[in-house]
């Protein structure tokens, strides 16, 4: 975008793209799919405190056609996985998937019969967490990285930015 | 007046009551399974045993009769506690105690989901933790820890039989004489799923209903969406290193989990506490209690739709977040309690921080009060919706402030103190009619009372040392492990053989945020829990919920949800 400081007026120019993008990077409505412990640390990053609308994420929405960022907040089991791949399904594109915590990451330390390795293996991720739970500290960074890629990308359906789990 | 429950039941039963045991405290009887109705019963009509805790399953591959089965009983009138045990031969059946207790239903599911003992006259056998098309017992020692199963579609908990069945129910209902109705066909009944994935149901917990107009006429649930296997994971850890799976139990009150655990093994261990210890697990212990209840009553005013008490309450609870993280590094998780001790020491200043902290949370509650005490909205949505009463309550295994909200004053730190609990002075605040406000209210005085335990433990916190000294549990101090061959010795065994329990069972309970939190340990000397059972409080108020929510709205469902916190790391394990 550019301003001409020189003589101000009433017009930036720009491209569509960039002003769209610019847009979308600082209203990204977010979903918890929030199951576990990490939830709590999610609840702790809306309230008043660490405040997520600093970055303008606080629409948390809870139904999915309405979100563009799922944060998975808590350990994804076998039972759970089928519903979570429903959900992302549910959501419009562009969209992008957080995975918050260990947990959602790759299973942490719960190596075991009931939980998933990790969200990956259901659906696509494009940012991780590490943590037990994160910090809301560490979830603002991720969100703000999302946010660098939102800008940086713009309009990139996530089938296209994970070409290897078209189908999945 | 254990030992005594014991000769009486000996006296009544005679040569049927197979073996008796008594282990730290633990009283316990054998009898065979045809026995167990009978005995079951006689303690419930005779000797007052309102409540059916928890059911165990034990498996001992290689006994004749594989898996053993131990019922454990309470008398909330008679202050006493007593383990009925069966043993059953695989693919055996052990008689179904559903007639008898309530909470019979889902604990007996669980033993029949991860051991596959059947239980005959069970109304709804099903699996309950794993999913529908998991093959196999999980908890069975045979069975590998890191065997998943994949699960390719939820399961849809009323066919098209029931929903049939419950129209006709419902004609039968509205059949009276000189009312007409129109009959309710099939078809006019609608499907709602609630949950797992909605921050109402707490993320984890299911619920489908079947609505005739906006009343919901039947409904189940399901659990086990956030089954993280605590109890094979402690079968494949040493005691010690179980200390951080307990904290993500029930995540909201991480600290007294760790102290309830500790207690349980030391109980087996036969190690007590030093008294400073005992009154630190007394401070965080309230702490967490404070903020479990900050965030149960937050929750729950925002499904009612009441925002602003969400920030009033959720600040406090940060505020006190910011003092436990400069404690043990860690917010929610907090790994701060060790068999036989603490972690570390408080640090200094502790007690002012906290002393102010809790002035900020009197205000916070007092913010809130002014809010919703009197608010015509706030009374309409909780007074009255979801009551219980206390009979049926202790039937379904209700512990905690949900059964303290029906009137009866129970409360593990004054009938069974443990930690010092009875060197102060604190009431036990109850409610009348176990209704959603009388839960909330409950819960709002608590945070009084564990406000008043706070400020007598830190005025008269005891000195010395905060470990036991005892090489078995603790590991040496780093100047013995660098500077001595015994030092070494003594953190390498510790470390990698872990700390020797001996061989024996005990079931070491408090009073958890949600009531009764229990570990059933059995110990074969190994180092490792042999077999590890976790009574959580909420297990037994979920497996309820359908019938409280039966005959309401929707929005009452989400309510009394809300009141009764269920917690679903605690619930699924």
């Amino acid at each position: 975008m550019a301003v001409d400081l020189e003589r101000p007026s009433n017009f930036i120019t720009t491209r569509l793209r960039q002003a769209v993008n610019w847009g979308r990077k600082y209203s990204l409505w977010p979903l918890p799919f929030g199951v576990a412990c990490c939830a709590i640390e999610f609840m702790s990053t809306v309230s008043s405190y660490n405040d997520i609308s600093r970055f303008g994420a606080e629409l948390v929405r809870f139904s999915p056609r309405q979100s563009d960022l799922m944060i998975i907040a808590g350990t994804i089991s076998y039972k759970q996985a089928p519903i979570l791949k429903t959900i992302y399904a549910q959501m419009a594109e562009p969209k992008w998937v957080i995975a918050m915590g260990v947990c959602a990451s790759s299973g942490g330390f719960y190596n075991n019969y009931s939980t998933l390795q990790g969200a990956d293996h259901v659906i696509p991720v494009d940012m991780y967490v590490a943590g037990c739970p994160p910090t809301p500290e560490n979830l603002l960074y991720a969100l703000t990285r999302i946010q660098e890629r939102v800008e940086k990308e713009g309009f990139v359906p996530s089938a296209a930015r994970h070409p290897d789990r078209v189908g999945a | 007046m254990s030992q005594k429950l014991v000769e009486r039941l000996r006296q009544e039963f005679g040569a049927r009551i197979l073996g008796e045991a008594s282990e730290h405290g633990d009283e316990s009887v054998t009898v065979a399974r045809d026995d167990l109705p009978l005995v079951l019963a006689h303690l419930r009509d005779h000797e007052g045993c309102e409540q059916l805790s928890d059911v165990v399953g034990i498996d001992h591959p290689g006994r004749q009769e594989r898996f053993e089965v131990v019922y454990l009983l309470r008398s909330l009138s008679r202050r006493h506690r007593i383990q009925v045990r069966v043993d059953v031969p695989e693919d055996e059946a052990v008689p179904s105690a559903c007639g008898l207790y309530r909470s019979a239903n889902w604990h007996e599911r669980e033993v029949y989901d991860l051991f596959g003992v059947p239980f005959a006259g069970h109304p709804d056998l099903r699996r309950i933790l794993c999913h529908h098309e998991f093959e196999g017992h999980a908890l069975r020692k045979d069975y590998p820890i890191e065997q998943g199963q994949e699960c390719t579609r939820p399961e849809k908990l009323f066919s098209d039989e029931d929903i049939a069945h419950a129209a006709r129910r419902a004609n039968e209902v509205s059949a009276q004489p000189g009312v007409v109705l129109d009959e309710v066909h099939p078809s006019d009944l609608l499907t709602v799923n609630l949950g797992p994935s909605h921050p109402a149901m707490h993320g984890a917990l299911r619920a489908e209903c079947l609505l005739d107009g906006e009343t919901i006429i039947e409904a189940r649930t399901e659990i086990g969406y956030i089954h993280r296997c605590f109890e094979k994971e402690a079968e494949d850890h040493t005691w010690a290193q179980v200390m951080p799976y307990t904290d993500r139990l029930n995540y909201c009150s991480a600290m007294l989990n760790n102290s309830i655990y500790a207690m349980a093994v030391e109980k087996l261990l036969g190690v007590e506490a030093t008294p400073r210890a005992q009154a630190i697990r007394v401070i965080v212990s309230e702490l967490s209690r404070i903020i479990d209840h900050l965030v149960c009553i937050c929750a729950n005013l925002v499904d009612i739709g009441a925002l602003t008490n969400y920030w009033y309450l959720y600040n406090v609870r940060e505020s006190i977040y910011q003092s436990l993280e400069k404690l043990c590094g860690s917010r929610l998780t907090t790994n701060y309690a060790r068999i036989g001790g603490m972690s570390h020491d408080l640090y200094p200043g502790f007690d002012e921080e906290i002393k102010a902290k809790l002035q900020e949370m009197e205000q916070g509650i007092s913010d809130v009060m002014k809010l919703v005490a009197r608010n015509r909205i706030f009374l309409d949505r909780t007074v009255g919706v979801g009551a219980i009463s206390t009979a049926d309550a202790l039937s379904w295994g209700y512990t905690g402030p949900c059964l303290r909200a029906t009137g009866l004053a129970w409360d593990l730190r004054k009938e069974a103190p443990y930690s010092g609990y009875d060197q102060y002075e604190f009431d036990v605040p109850t409610g009348e009619n176990g209704d959603t406000h009388d839960r909330i209210m409950v819960r709002m005085a608590e945070m009084i009372q564990s406000r008043r335990i706070i400020l007598q433990a830190l005025e008269n916190l005891p000195s010395g040392p905060v470990d036991v000294d005892d090489a078995r549990v603790i590991l040496p101090p780093k100047a013995k492990v660098y500077g001595s061959i015994e030092g070494v010795m003594n953190q390498f065994k510790l470390i990698y053989e872990g700390i020797q329990v001996p061989a024996g069972r005990g079931y070491g309970f408090g009073e958890g945020a949600n009531g009764e939190l229990g570990f059933f340990c059995v110990s074969d000397g190994t180092g490792h829990p042999y077999r590890m059972k976790v009574r959580p409080p909420c297990f037994p108020i979920f497996s309820s919920y359908a019938e409280l929510i039966e005959g309401g709205m929707v929005p009452d469902a989400i309510a009394i949800l809300g009141s009764l916190n269920i917690i679903a790391g605690e619930l699924d394990r």
